[in-house]
């Protein structure tokens, strides 16, 4: 069984349909990359999957349990197995970094405090900021922030890693290390992944399968090499990076033709 | 007038939300506060509230001191300039002495504390939600009313009567040395008075009101943080907000409290 199913999924804001109908599974250890352009409906999948909002019908079972109509003491056992980054890293800026990461030990488990600073430590570790744990999240770059947040995310050695737009903002290098670690995480720790992100240079080397999403519905859901071959229209504007709306495009060129052409008519 | 009247009623509707919103915030805090107690309760929540304490209270100190004093002395010469060409002057004590305990202690602290800590409040957690720091926090299986505002509330439940008692001796302080340089009455002699002049029920019934407003200040606080959406400067109007309401609805409860305990010593 699929550890995410996703069926007929609708969402709508103020009569607005925002995600029309979706259906998905996600298995165990697999990356699942949700691929789409800005207003395509996939940070609201998210929040959809991390039981944040409620849809206007359809249903999300997350290990077997419909987030979207179960209590609440079920929603928190669920969401005690999904460790989440977000774009913005969200990390509490009132908490050093050691903090961050120890917040969810502390509040869900009984270990010792000594237990808690090894297990804070090895995972800021994982993500390279072993050394970095006693500074303030305002002290870090951005891609410090973001690698501090996956390591709060992985705090309860989750079985489903969510990050939103990892490498979003991020210069290409440090985009570069933070497919490396979600690469490495997924071999070490064998959890589940979904990233969302436009970024198509990270989509294609983290992914086992992308699922690109277009005006609230799926356009394709396949594996890379079934992405990179898809004839969906869709699917080639994305990925070939061609404008959707071409008239827009045509009347700025035939601006800027006849201002040119003026200009070098008065000189 | 269909126009004024569907004006009006959405107004009311707008209104009755917000009253709405605040008893179901209340109701959940009170379920929560058991999380936020010494010994029985989680102690990274009491740890919280006793920063809060300290914020709400001991650094507001000096101000409400101050403004005590002030108010005292205003008190006393405005009392003393009419009540001397009766003959009456001694009746200042028990203007400035029954004014502060029920009335004036408890109001004056109020303002101060919504202006300082209402408006803290609205801030911090209508940033929060810009940055989706609690959205992070839900999906940590986190509360967002048991993590951050039951420590608040407990906060304000016990620094605001304190804060009020202070600003009772302080006013009360500022009469006696008002009728010292003024009439010459011995400080000592001056405190006999005014525990001749008060009551228990003077005491009880401004307590009673420190407890309401303590309420108001938290909860209106962080309804109004919780209610932000959009960007920074939804925050700043929130913050603006929080003061605004906190003040209107502290005034109008002291209004009805003191409607009640007037018609109940009468009766």
């Amino acid at each position: 069984m699929p550890i995410i199913m996703i069926r007929d999924l609708v969402v709508e804001y103020d009569g607005r349909r925002i995600l029309d109908g979706l259906s998905l599974d996600i298995e165990h250890g697999e990356t699942m990359v949700l691929l789409g352009g800005s207003g395509s409906g996939k940070s609201t999948l998210l929040r959809q999957i991390l039981a944040l909002e409620r849809p206007k019908s359809g249903s999300v079972l997350v290990k077997g349990i419909d987030i979207t109509r179960c209590t609440n003491a079920e929603l928190k056992s669920v969401r005690r197995s999904i460790g989440v980054a977000f774009q913005s890293a969200a990390l509490f800026n009132s908490l050093s970094i050691e903090d961050n990461v120890a917040l969810t030990l502390r509040e869900h488990t009984r270990l010792a405090p000594s237990i808690v600073d090894l297990v804070v430590w090895m995972k800021l570790a994982v993500v390279g900021l072993g050394d970095f744990g006693k500074l303030h999240p305002q002290e870090l770059s951005g891609g410090m922030k973001k690698r501090a947040a996956v390591a709060r995310a992985l705090a309860l050695e989750p079985e489903i890693l969510v990050l939103d737009e990892p490498s979003a903002g991020l210069d290409p290098i440090v985009a570069a290390e933070l497919d490396e670690l979600i690469l490495l995480l997924k071999e070490v720790f064998q959890m589940t992944v979904i990233v969302v992100t436009h970024e198509l240079p990270s989509a294609f080397r983290i992914a086992d399968r992308i699922a690109m999403l277009y005006n609230g519905r799926f356009t394709s859901i396949g594996t890379r090499d079934e992405i990179r071959a898809s004839q969906n229209p869709r699917v080639r504007h994305f990925l070939d990076r061609i404008p959707e709306d071409m008239t827009k495009t045509s009347a700025v060129a035939a601006y800027f033709g006849k201002y040119l052409q003026t200009q070098e008519a008065s000189e | 007038m269909a126009t004024v009247l569907e004006a009006v009623g959405r107004r009311t509707i707008s209104e009755l939300d917000y009253v709405g919103s605040l008893n179901i915030q209340l109701w959940a805090t009170l379920r929560a506060m058991g999380s936020a107690l010494p010994l029985v309760g989680n102690r990274y929540r009491w740890q919280a509230a006793v920063r809060q304490m300290l914020q709400i209270g001991v650094d507001a100190l000096p101000m409400v001191a101050l403004m005590a004093i002030c108010t005292g002395f205003i008190l006393a010469m405005q009392g003393a300039s009419e009540l001397r060409r009766f003959g009456a002057i001694h009746y200042v004590i028990d203007l400035v002495a029954v004014g502060f305990m029920r009335e004036l202690g408890p109001l004056l602290t109020a303002i101060a504390v919504s202006g300082r800590s209402g408006s803290s409040f609205a801030a911090e957690i209508g940033t929060m939600k810009v940055t989706e720091e609690l959205d992070s926090l839900r999906v940590m299986a986190l509360e967002p009313v048991e993590f951050l505002l039951a420590p608040k509330y407990l906060a304000a439940l016990i620094s605001v009567p304190c804060l009020s008692i202070i600003s009772n001796v302080c006013g009360i302080l500022a009469g006696g040395l008002f009728m010292f340089f003024s009439t010459r009455l011995d400080l000592l002699l001056y405190f006999r008075y005014v525990l001749d002049s008060i009551v228990l029920r003077d005491v009880i019934t401004g307590l009673i009101k420190s407890v309401a407003f303590a309420t108001i200040i938290a909860h209106v606080g962080c309804l109004e943080g919780f209610r932000v959406s959009g960007g920074p400067d939804s925050v700043g109007r929130s913050t603006t907000s929080a003061v605004v309401k906190s003040t209107f609805l502290v005034i109008v409860a002291d209004a009805v409290f003191t409607a009640i305990f007037y018609f109940t010593v009468k009766s």
